[in-house]
């Protein structure tokens, strides 16, 4: 489904992303760990699209189409989704209406009508009721005054509107207490289907305790230096990323 | 027997003339510049009586001795004043057979607003179907307003036909000594509306659709008299979401609105004037005079989208003279391009007990400037007055400017007053979301921009909410990316 080779990325004169290499198929759960600053985060948003990023070299290919050429909402219908770290806030905008425009751009994409009132809201209280999202909060204005865990659900929520072939979570389970992680967390594994993907970006071992995840990456310094399985992700958790990153720190 | 389509085109093409204009095709026109004499001819045209042609005489006479204000946080050209036609009956507009025919750009903005088709085509000056319905609604509307005593007219039918009325009211709150383009327009305007509501009569519509039919044909210097008498209520919209070209660069309106003890208005304007090319040529010059009185226990709420005009200059104003009267100020200001406007509100508290609402909000792109300006004065026996004012500015790109002039006059210490303001900016986070989520960077913008004015949006009449949504998107096209 996504095929990353070499991938280069800088934001101004600065290289971010020193040549990435991932694959990710149908079906499965990539974590991508690493220490602050690796270039997790860049790697959502230069997948995404984000025109903040420059990409340098290398090759993106989605459904093997090459990602680069599309711009951010092109990428967007062709079903990759980015849950974002720190969602922002639309003031005077409400989460119904703007998730209404969202859903029909991506019917549109696909050639289909824009749903009706009716269907809209059935969709709607469907896909709330995965992430246990209080109703009331999609007739308020897009994440404007969510507290932290409200504005985690709400992405996955979207997610769930959206039914993306390619997820990306930013960080998802940072600054969730307990309770909205697992709810977060099932939602997302609730999502999962032969058909789609997820990558998840995480610093903390627990989230893959409700998404297992299939291969975990280490990211540091723009490159993956190591992939394991789920085991690594506890190895990490235990001892840090000291025994891997040795031998990079001279660089 | 039911008329033929022959003879009902006739029927509306002598209809235009009947506006009151003459119908005589060599004196349509007067010659350019102003004088004693072209106000003189403008009244005898208009069939005036002597009284009104003293009182534009008055005006004219006063504005003499008046200069061009300087005050305003705009950049205007000078404006020669003997270069100006004062008077030219409206122009037949060439009719055409059907949509076809109708500027394609004209048509995609139409569709973009979603007029509906009938009355596209009578905007566009299509000769069919359209032209009878309007002519029957318009009949409809009569029957139903008069039946209630409501009087809705052109002010020179007024003139005629209700002298008392106008002498009374005309001029009674926008007087021809308030400024330079009062006096102008008290001494050469040339046509308006005039609106009377009866003692207890609530207007059983809203005066917005007839409106929006007639809007064509309306003058370069156009006077608005609305008086809403004891305990009346109505709600008057003026304007147009289509854009509106005219050869008249110059538009110089007075508004008069006159609410009696315990009467209700609500006045709302779209203004969608042309505003000139990308690089700032052309546009309309838009210095506009609105206030209202409100008596005992009286309520005016002015709503504004304000869209158009390369310059606009406009402060529609609550005089809160009885007790607990109150007034209400709702804006929305989005300039663009090379576009300027200063615009606000005053609200003079002088009886006691009185509230006023102010909530602004401006939105700058391109290279305009865009400058809100509100007195809030509380005189001195104006026991208990209350103020809340907001008012916000949104700036999209780094070229364009926002200014605000806020005043506060209170000679009275229990007033309570209450100023909040903020700006922001359209942040590229924003519209990485948005875009994110599969919206163009154009919808994106929309979106965060009508989110932005949604509270004054959500003051406009329904059917003209959502079209005004859509003109604050398409005002905006080409601002980013």
């Amino acid at each position: 489904m996504l095929k990353v080779e070499n991938l280069h990325a800088s934001v101004g004169d600065k290289e971010i992303l020193k040549g990435i290499n991932l694959e990710v198929k149908a079906g499965e759960v990539h974590a991508i760990m690493g220490p602050n600053g690796s270039g997790k985060s860049t790697l959502a948003s230069v997948l995404a699209g984000n025109e903040k990023f420059t990409v340098t070299a290398g090759k993106v290919e989605f459904e093997g189409e090459n990602l680069l050429e599309y711009n951010i909402e092109e990428r967007s219908r062709k079903g990759i989704f980015l849950g974002f770290q720190y969602p922002v806030e639309i003031p005077g905008v409400t989460m119904a209406n703007f998730m209404k425009l969202a859903v029909n751009e991506q019917r549109k994409a696909k050639g289909l009508e824009p749903l009706t009132a009716a269907e809209y809201l059935k969709l709607m209280r469907e896909k709330s009721a995965i992430v246990e999202l209080d109703a009331k909060l999609t007739q308020r204005a897009v994440n404007e005054g969510f507290s932290g865990g409200e504005k985690k659900k709400n992405e996955i929520f979207q997610m769930a509107m959206l039914n993306p072939k390619l997820a990306i979570l930013d960080e998802t389970d940072s600054g969730l207490d307990i309770d909205a992680l697992r709810i977060v967390a099932t939602g997302v594994t609730r999502l999962k289907t032969p058909e789609n993907a997820t990558v998840v970006i995480t610093h903390y071992q627990r989230l893959l305790d409700y998404i297992v995840p299939d291969y975990v990456h280490v990211l540091y310094k723009g490159r993956i230096i190591y992939t394991g399985d789920k085991s690594l992700a506890l190895k990490l958790e235990k001892e840090g990323y000291d025994w891997l990153i040795n031998d990079y720190k001279e660089e | 027997m039911e008329k033929s389509t022959k003879d009902i085109i006739q029927e509306f093409e002598t209809k235009e003339y009947e506006y009151g204009f003459v119908s005589d095709i060599e004196t349509d026109t007067i010659a350019r510049g102003l004088s004693e004499d072209v106000v003189r001819l403008i009244s005898e045209k208009k069939g005036e009586p002597e009284w009104m042609l003293e009182r534009r005489l008055k005006a004219y006479r006063h504005w003499l001795t008046l200069e061009h204000p300087k005050w305003a946080h705009l950049d205007i050209p000078e404006i020669d004043f003997q270069d100006i036609i004062y008077y030219a009956a409206p122009k037949q507009k060439p009719k055409l057979n059907s949509m076809d025919e109708v500027d394609p750009e004209l048509k995609r903005t139409f569709d973009k607003l979603g007029i509906p088709l009938e009355e596209q085509m009578a905007l566009a000056g299509v000769a069919v179907d359209a032209v009878m319905d309007s002519v029957s609604v318009k009949t409809t509307f009569r029957d139903t307003l008069a039946e209630k005593g409501i009087i809705f007219c052109s002010i020179s039918e007024a003139i005629k036909e209700y002298p008392e009325l106008i002498k009374k009211y005309l001029g009674s709150v926008v007087p021809y000594t308030d400024n330079f383009y009062a006096a102008l327009n008290a001494a050469v305007f040339s046509d308006g509306s005039f609106c009377y509501i009866p003692k207890g009569v609530r207007c059983p519509m809203e005066l917005s659709t007839y409106f929006r039919i007639n809007a064509e044909g309306t003058g370069q210097f156009e006077r608005t008299l609305i008086v809403a008498d004891e305990g009346a209520y109505v709600s008057y919209l003026e304007g147009c979401t289509a854009p509106r070209r005219d050869e008249n660069q110059l538009h110089a309106a007075v508004v008069e609105i006159v609410v009696e003890k315990d009467a209700d208005v609500k006045y709302s304007t779209v203004q969608n004037w042309y505003p000139g090319d990308k690089e700032g040529k052309g546009g309309i010059y838009n210095f506009v005079t609105k206030r209202g009185i409100c008596r005992e226990g009286g309520h005016l709420s002015w709503t504004q989208v304000e869209t158009g005009s390369a310059i606009t200059w406009k402060y529609p104003s609550c005089v809160l003279q009885g007790d607990n009267s109150s007034g209400e100020f709702y804006s929305v200001a989005m300039t663009n391009n090379y576009q300027q406007a200063d615009t606000g509100t005053k609200m003079i508290h002088i009886g006691k007990n009185t509230r006023s609402r102010i909530v602004s909000k401006g939105i700058s792109a391109g290279r305009s400037q865009n400058a809100y300006r509100g007195l809030v004065r509380v005189a001195k026996g104006a026991d208990n007055a209350r103020n809340y004012s907001q008012c916000d500015s949104l700036l999209i790109g780094d070229k364009c400017g926002a200014h605000t002039f806020p005043v506060v006059d209170c000679f009275n210490p229990t007033a309570v007053l209450e100023h909040e303001a903020t700006t922001s900016k359209i942040s590229e986070d924003q519209l990485f979301y948005c875009n994110q989520r599969g919206l163009s960077t154009e919808d994106a913008v929309g979106l965060i921009v009508n989110g932005y004015a949604r509270e004054v949006l959500a003051k406009l009449p329904m059917e003209f909410a959502v079209e005004a949504q859509k003109l604050l998107s398409l005002s905006l096209e080409g601002s980013v990316g």
